[in-house]
């Protein structure tokens, strides 16, 4: 065992790209936006030192930094959830033993491999419009036609459906982890004469508890982050109703090119995905429960 | 009694499945159909297949109506997705080599380090990588893209390449040893060929992501000439008139075609590579 703790310093080697990578693009940047937020940086000329007076005039005097910080909220609060809901519910019927399960499962698939795409935004556009295919679908039930991207009250649920639609990618982990839980374990419940709700509650959910933190973290950090759909499907319209986060942070960064102003809010984005972040991660310990098996 | 209970509730699975899967891919079918619609037909009939088939979509807007047709759009694409793909499994092959098999002093420090950038969020970056690659006068070139995979800065993957290695037993490795083969060797001939799930997975998800990617293109990209489908689709779009509808979807369907390609043909791999390197922490 001794023998082993012999450093092998060739494992530098190996994991250089990787270091310099990690200096060059991503802790020096991480430490020059920091500088930035404190100046009136604007691509051209010198960065002047402002203090904290971006990040005032954000809080205080800046309604849009307000709207879309609402906009976020609710779209990562709905799209989040209803994600991985789908995909749990989904996961747990492919996995009794359905026929077909490869059919299904890459089927399901196949909108994780689209859903980011400016195509997708383009056909949701396209289905969404008054005249589209969805109204014309509804018509048929007698429901009347809506203006589902023209409606500040309907347009970030359609464009929340986009992320929905994607709920593949998270059905995938989370079938991979129900074949790890051991068929005993079920059988053991039967045989206690547990009904499928205590199953479930009690064996299914423990024993996933890592891939849903795991899912859960990353797709809200990716939620924060989503840009274009919003941004083809409506341009953050109407009235600001789809105006999430990274367009407010295109928007002044490469539109007004307010670099230091951007920096300032793409900093306030971090602390905000830092704090919902630790505090998944803090109530996992009483949610998550990491068997042997894992 | 109660196996017709049970197998009530599996004909109710089944329909709930079939009735999912195709609402899931009924928008994906209506835009192949509209496709082959002539414009008046599009919005104003439900059904899925054309009632009289118009081909002439795919050929318009494959010309394209600026300077620039959809193929040079499409040459781009390839132009920055493969070399981006192939220096990403590379770094990642690597980076997680490194981790996986040698120790070496502040190895943790590190691998935690690399394991915190996973959550460190693309847009707080942005803007200073921008200006740095402005700097490196690089902008309106693919190397913010392929420079980046080339220094595995997608810890995602270096990360699923080290739980890939550590699955694979250590009597490999040392048995290439008592052989005499250097660190390298072990790894090109004795690993990397059972490394194929892992590998075929770190493909099909960078080429999905960095195909569908735009927020990067759009800040990087900036003329025509250069644009990738995701720009030159949008673009498109901005200009067309609803006299194009067919051609932009026969534009969509083609932009989406590599990656569905990929997909199925890397697909054995793929979900192999999920399930083993999964999310097993």
């Amino acid at each position: 065992m001794l023998a082993r703790k012999r450093y092998t310093y060739i494992g530098y080697l190996y994991i250089l790209p990787w270091i310099i990578g990690f200096l060059v693009l991503q802790l020096a940047p991480l430490i020059n936006s920091f500088w930035y937020s404190f100046t009136n940086f604007q691509l051209l000329g010198d960065p002047k030192f402002l203090g904290l007076d971006n990040y005032k005039k954000i809080f205080t005097n800046d309604p849009t930094f307000l709207q879309s910080l609402k906009v976020t909220s609710y779209y990562v609060l709905i799209a989040v959830p209803l994600k991985l809901g789908f995909a749990l519910l989904i996961a747990i019927i492919l996995n009794q033993n359905i026929k077909g399960i490869n059919f299904f499962r890459t089927l399901y698939y196949i909108p994780s491999i689209l859903g980011g795409s400016v195509a997708i935004s383009v056909l949701w556009k396209y289905l969404f419009m008054n005249q589209g295919i969805v109204n014309n679908l509804l018509s048929v039930v007698g429901i009347p036609a809506t203006d589902w991207l023209g409606e500040p009250r309907y347009a970030l649920g359609t464009i929340s459906l986009v992320t929905v639609w994607q709920f593949g990618s998270s059905m995938l982990l989370f079938l991979a982890g129900l074949k790890q839980i051991p068929v005993s374990q079920y059988e053991a419940a039967r045989i206690d004469g547990a009904g499928r709700l205590r199953i479930f509650a009690q064996i299914t959910i423990p024993e996933l508890s890592p891939i849903i933190l795991f899912n859960l973290i990353m797709q809200m950090i990716n939620a924060f982050q989503d840009f274009t759909s919003a941004f083809v499907i409506t341009q953050g319209g109407p009235l600001k109703s789809t105006y999430l986060y990274g367009l407010m942070l295109y928007d002044q960064g490469f539109k007004f090119f307010k670099m230091g102003y951007s920096s300032a809010l793409s900093w306030i984005l971090f602390v905000i995905i830092l704090f919902f972040t630790s505090l998944t991660f803090r109530s996992s310990e009483s949610w998550v429960h990491y068997g042997d098996s894992l | 009694m109660i196996k017709s209970k049970q197998s009530v509730s599996r004909i109710i699975s089944y329909i709930f499945l079939i009735v999912l899967a195709y609402v899931m891919v009924y928008p994906l079918l209506w835009m192949v159909g509209a496709s082959f619609k002539s414009n008046q037909e599009i919005f104003g009939t439900l059904g899925l297949l054309p009632k009289q088939p118009v081909f002439g979509a795919f050929g318009a807007g494959w010309a394209g109506t600026g300077q620039y047709g959809f193929s040079t759009f499409l040459y781009n694409t390839f132009l920055m997705v493969i070399p981006t793909v192939l220096f990403t499994v590379l770094s990642a092959t690597l980076v997680g080599y490194g981790f996986a098999r040698f120790d070496f002093p502040l190895k943790k420090v590190l691998f935690v380090t690399m394991l915190a950038t996973m959550m460190l969020p693309a847009t707080v970056i942005i803007i200073p990588r921008y200006i740095f690659f402005k700097r490196l006068g690089w902008l309106d070139t693919y190397l913010p893209f392929i420079v980046p995979a080339m220094l595995g800065c997608f810890p995602f993957f270096n990360f699923m390449m080290v739980q890939f290695f550590r699955g694979l037993p250590l009597e490999i490795d040392e048995s290439g040893k008592l052989d005499g083969c250097n660190s390298f060797v072990i790894l090109k001939d004795l690993l990397l060929p059972l490394c194929k799930s892992a590998i075929f997975s770190v493909i099909v998800f960078q080429f999905v992501w960095t195909w569908n990617d735009f927020m990067n293109v759009l800040i990087y990209i900036s003329s025509v000439a250069k644009y990738p489908v995701a720009l030159g689709l949008r673009m498109t779009m901005d200009i067309s008139t609803e006299f194009d509808w067919n051609q932009i979807m026969a534009m969509s369907v083609i932009s989406i075609l590599p990656p569905v390609i990929l997909f199925f043909a890397a697909q054995k791999y793929f979900v192999e590579g999920i399930a083993t390197t999964g999310m097993k922490n």
